[in-house]
């Protein structure tokens, strides 16, 4: 575990990520200009108690999906996926492309654990969700970030209460908390609109309002469902900053987006989807 | 209230927006009436049974023995005295082992005891027809005598031999008539009791689910972030159980001063001293009644916690 600070267009963001070991090494290697990592005592128990410890290949991936359909909003029948196969490796980074109504957001509802998987086998840091209890399945989607792609704030608590909730689910004193939640907002330029509900945000404010939340528990994994749908140019910039950071350290990032031009600057292995079949991987 | 509020709930935020999708007057008021009938049916209850066992203390064991023409003379029995009809009755009342005293009343405790249906005609002296009187003797039994149905019934035989026409009445008939119905009473009292916590239960249960229903994108969203089911059951029963606990309370409140009065009207019947207005309201009455107000509360938080949790097994 390490806590670091990511430096983003002058402000900084205190970082505490869940990092294997493996990943650290190289990240702090290669980024020692703009991240000052330090060990600290300062991270998410959490992350740390429920880590997977390590043992060799299986405990590294973060996702492993076979032959998996559902995907169904209602739990209906009608899957909306069929026979989806891949893995992610913790750390790993992924875009999830695909036309749309090709099923990227009901994917990413699988690995949220907001659905269940019908068939095949699933399995989410470890933990076979095919067959975990459900009483296990909180602990596991607390160390999970999800943008939504229609933002999902709750729509009476303010954009405060709104970053401020995982934290508040995970049981950080208020005290610890509201540091943290102030200097995020700043991050994602919402100083000052902490007080506000998000009906009285633009569209492009609520997704970052929906960003902050996601990220403010330094989730293992973050999930992002074209999460700059409603970000201007420097935005989508600034946030694409943020979700490499988070993944050098060794948060594992799967972004679903038609921003071709994003793809285009950032580099990475892609899942494609079409009419709920992947169709690529790579 | 907002003080009050936030006293009451120091852990638990209003994350779920509560305050307003499971508030209203609707709840308390139905739930303070409930409390209120709850309290009358619980007087009832109580009332009845203390009355029954007071009769029963009181009458269990006496009898009252008739003698038509008391004073006839009967054929005297081998080397006995000279008889009349009452006095062979009395000496086989003092005879039997199930009879603790047998006391017949004078005169004027008769004529006292029919002025008020034959008027001043009854009386000794008075002009008119002379009624001729049965005898009338007040018989104590024993605490317990052994097998005392066939004791009584082998006593009015012998009564009746002793001499013919003897009527042997027993109070105990009137008292099984008599605690057969406070039983009764009872029984529905405690009836009324059940319906009263099942529809107090459904009210809480129907406030609940429009609680979730209006806040169910809320509860998605925190379900989503990874809150337990405890943590959201927990929020709406610590609402249900504070919105319940004061509808009992005023319920409760509201029925004291007809207990009170009840009480009062009650009061001659159960032949107790008259004490001030808390003496007599029964005892046990004033154990129950500050328990409906925290009954309430738990009823309200254990069915708020049964229906949030099944409606949240509904969720992944
Ligand atoms: N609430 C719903 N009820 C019924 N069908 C749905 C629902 N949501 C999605 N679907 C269906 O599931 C399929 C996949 O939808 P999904 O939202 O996963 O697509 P997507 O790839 O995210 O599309 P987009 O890029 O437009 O967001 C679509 O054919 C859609 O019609
Ligand atoms: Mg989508």
């Amino acid at each position: 575990m390490v806590t670091c600070m990511i430096r983003l267009n002058g402000v900084a963001l205190r970082y505490d990520a869940a990092v294997p070991a493996r990943n650290s090494a190289t990240a702090s290697a290669r980024n020692s200009a703009t991240i000052s990592a330090r060990h600290g005592a300062t991270v998410s128990a959490r992350n740390s108690a429920t880590m997977p410890a390590g043992s060799g290949d299986r405990a590294a991936a973060a996702f492993r999906v076979r032959d998996t359909s559902g995907g169904s909003p209602d739990g209906g029948s009608q899957d909306v996926l069929r026979d989806i196969s891949f893995e992610v490796a913790q750390g790993g980074f992924r875009w999830l492309l695909g036309p749309s109504g090709a099923g990227k957001s009901s994917l990413l509802r699988l690995l949220h654990l907001a659905a269940r998987p019908r068939g095949g086998a699933m399995e989410v840091l470890g933990v076979d969700v095919t067959k975990a209890r459900r009483a296990a399945l909180p602990a596991l989607r607390q160390r999970i970030g999800m943008v939504f792609q229609d933002f999902r704030l709750i729509a009476h608590l303010s954009a405060f209460d709104n970053v401020a909730l995982p934290q508040r689910l995970a049981g950080r004193p208020e005290t610890q908390l509201r540091a943290d939640v102030a200097e995020l907002l700043r991050w994602v330029g919402l100083e000052g609109k902490g007080d506000v509900l998000p009906q009285s945000l633009s569209g492009g404010e609520q997704q970052r309002v929906a960003i902050a939340r996601a990220v403010i528990n330094r989730p293992a994994l973050l999930l992002a469902d074209e999460p700059t749908g409603n970000l201007d140019d420097v935005q989508a910039q600034r946030l694409m900053r943020l979700l490499t950071e988070m993944n050098r350290h060794g948060t594992t990032v799967i972004v679903a987006t038609h921003n071709d031009a994003l793809v285009a600057r950032h580099k990475a292995p892609a899942l494609r989807l079409e009419h709920g079949r992947l169709v690529g991987d790579g | 209230m907002a003080g009050w509020w936030v006293m009451a709930e120091p852990r638990i935020r209003d994350e779920l927006g509560l305050r307003s999708a499971l508030g209203g007057l609707m709840l308390p008021v139905l739930v303070a009436a409930m409390a209120f009938l709850a309290a009358l049916a619980l007087a009832g209850a109580l009332a009845a049974a203390a009355l029954s066992h007071r009769w029963q203390d009181g009458a269990a064991s006496t009898l009252t023995v008739q003698v038509p023409r008391p004073d006839a003379p009967l054929p005297r029995l081998q080397d006995g005295p000279e008889e009349t009809r009452l006095d062979r009755v009395m000496a086989r009342l003092h005879a039997s082992s199930a009879v603790a005293s047998a006391r017949a009343l004078s005169e004027e405790e008769l004529t006292a005891l029919l002025r008020p249906w034959l008027g001043a005609m009854g009386e000794p002296g008075a002009a008119g027809l002379a009624l001729p009187l049965p005898a009338v003797v007040e018989v104590h039994l024993v605490p317990s005598p052994p097998d005392p149905e066939h004791a009584l019934d082998d006593l009015s035989a012998g009564l009746e031999a002793a001499a013919p026409g003897t009527v042997t009445e027993s109070h105990g008939v009137w008292l099984e008539r008599l605690s057969g119905l406070a039983r009764s009473l009872q029984a529905c009292a405690w009836l009324v009791l059940a319906l009263v916590v099942g529809v107090a239960a459904c009210v809480v249960t129907i406030a609940t689910r429009a609680g979730l229903s209006a806040r169910r994108d809320s509860i998605e969203i925190v379900h989503g972030l990874g809150a337990t089911d405890g943590r959201i059951a927990a929020a709406f029963s610590f609402r249900a159980m504070r919105l319940a606990g004061l509808g009992g309370l005023g319920g409760t409140l509201l029925a004291l001063p007809v207990l009170i009065g009840i009480a009062v009207l009650v009061r001659p019947f159960t032949g107790e001293v008259a004490g001030g207005l808390p003496d007599s309201v029964p005892g046990a009455l004033w154990l129950c009644l500050p328990a409906l107000p925290v009954g309430s509360a738990l009823l309200g938080w254990l069915t708020a916690q049964g229906t949030v949790r099944r409606w949240l097994r509904g969720l992944p």
